[in-house]
């Protein structure tokens, strides 16, 4: 079957099974930050953005995102640096494996909520798993992001 | 999970008859679970096209759409305001706000999960399961169906409640099913679910029965209710949590809640 997606601003249209899921869909056709982890929508870093709303591509079949807008960390690559800047300066990063993911769901959060406190912050990224960092440099860095105007 | 066919239902009716037609139909709400629950479907229907998804405030209900994902549901104002918002705390307890994007209440209720934090939310919120065949029936009246109905869930209407509630999920992580999950509402009367026992949430008829027939509810009263409770109670061991703690986790957050409801 065919599917039209809009990926990044960017409309496509791919041949899919009915039983394929977004992830294998993307990382198909060479959308590779989208990582692939547990597999079982536990660790959060398949990632992307339906509709500006993070969920776990691992477990969207493909078929249900007709005409959908799919966002990954390409599509909004000025707040990712930005993002990326902070992580940087805090050594809130080590693998990197978890960071498109991460960047994503801090992304979706500053629109939803900018004004997040660190609790809500921290409630916001419980889906996304980090195995090196122990999570508060990321938080010290999202919150310097949430707050950076420019 | 395997799909021989996906079909995009039309229509209520053609989803019913579709999903009724063979016994290898299946009817996907958020699929976040199926994945790992169902390795093989002849054909899957899909209802995304059938506007299920929405809350409705009437003067005396909510509605809310069986296709509404639990992340809509847990941002409601008119949710977090019912019952000291247990229904929001139960769902803001489940897994990541990625996931609560994609899990759907149908899903979450069709699925009659043991592990589900929302069915002990649900039995003691006043509400009503609304289906395409067997209309409405209590979510208590679902839960004791032998087997899941073959049936389309539409809606579901939660009468309007400030009713005072507690909520309690005993787990290590977000990431972790419950090890128990205790709900409480108190209006005139009480009413007291216990899920994840590991079994399925169940209503503490007899412990709230109690409740209801003493003059003054105290300290003392709570007690006896507890007792009551931990006889009535079947709870048992799995691989979280051993029958001996799952009865003292019981003990302690019935009190722990039945305390706070009578604030």
């Amino acid at each position: 079957m065919k599917i039209n997606l809009k990926i990044n601003g960017q409309s496509r249209q791919f041949l899919i099974e009915p039983n394929e899921y977004l992830l294998d869909v993307l990382r198909k056709n060479d959308y590779l930050s989208v990582r692939r982890g547990c597999d079982n929508t536990s660790c959060g870093v398949c990632t992307v953005l339906i509709d500006n709303k993070p969920v776990p591509s691992c477990s969207v079949l493909a078929a249900r995102c007709e005409n959908k807008e799919i966002t990954t960390v390409e599509g909004v690559e000025k707040e990712v640096e930005k993002l990326a800047r902070y992580f940087g300066e805090l050594g809130a990063d080590q693998c990197g494996y978890c960071n498109p993911s991460m960047a994503l769901t801090v992304y979706a959060l500053k629109l939803e909520n900018k004004n997040a406190s660190i609790e809500e912050v921290k409630e916001y990224l419980v889906g996304n798993l980090c195995r090196c960092t122990g999570y508060i440099a990321q938080h010290e860095a999202i919150m310097k992001y949430l707050g950076d105007e420019s | 999970m395997e799909v021989k066919e996906l079909v995009r239902a039309i229509d209520i009716k053609a989803a019913y008859t579709l999903l009724n037609e063979s016994k290898g139909s299946k009817v996907m709400a958020g699929g976040a679970w199926m994945k790992l629950s169902v390795k093989s479907v002849d054909k899957l229907i899909l209802l995304d096209d059938l506007d299920l998804d929405y809350i409705k405030e009437e003067n005396e209900f909510l509605e809310i759409g069986a296709m509404t994902s639990l992340r809509t549901i847990e941002m409601h104002p008119a949710i977090k305001s019912l019952s000291s918002g247990i229904l929001t705390k139960a769902i803001k307890s489940i897994m990541g706000v990625q996931v609560r994007n994609v899990a759907t209440i149908g899903g979450s209720v069709m699925g009659r999960f043991a592990f589900s934090d929302i069915l002990g939310a649900l039995l003691v919120l006043d509400c009503q399961l609304c289906f395409h065949g067997l209309h409405e029936i209590s979510v208590f009246d679902f839960l004791q169906m032998p087997k899941v109905p073959s049936d389309i869930l539409l809606s579901i209407k939660i009468k309007k409640s400030s009713e005072k509630g507690y909520f309690h999920k005993v787990s290590k992580t977000h990431l972790d099913f419950s090890l128990l999950n205790i709900a409480i509402t108190k209006n005139e009367l009480f009413k007291i679910a216990i899920g994840s026992r590991p079994q399925t949430a169940t209503l503490a008829i007899n412990t709230a029965n109690f409740l209801n027939s003493q003059s003054e509810i105290n300290e003392d009263t709570v007690k006896k209710a507890v007792e009551i409770a931990c006889d009535e109670i079947k709870v048992s061991t799995n691989l979280r949590a051993s029958k001996e703690y799952r009865e003292v986790l019981l003990k302690t957050y019935l009190t722990r809640g039945l305390l706070e409801v009578i604030k």
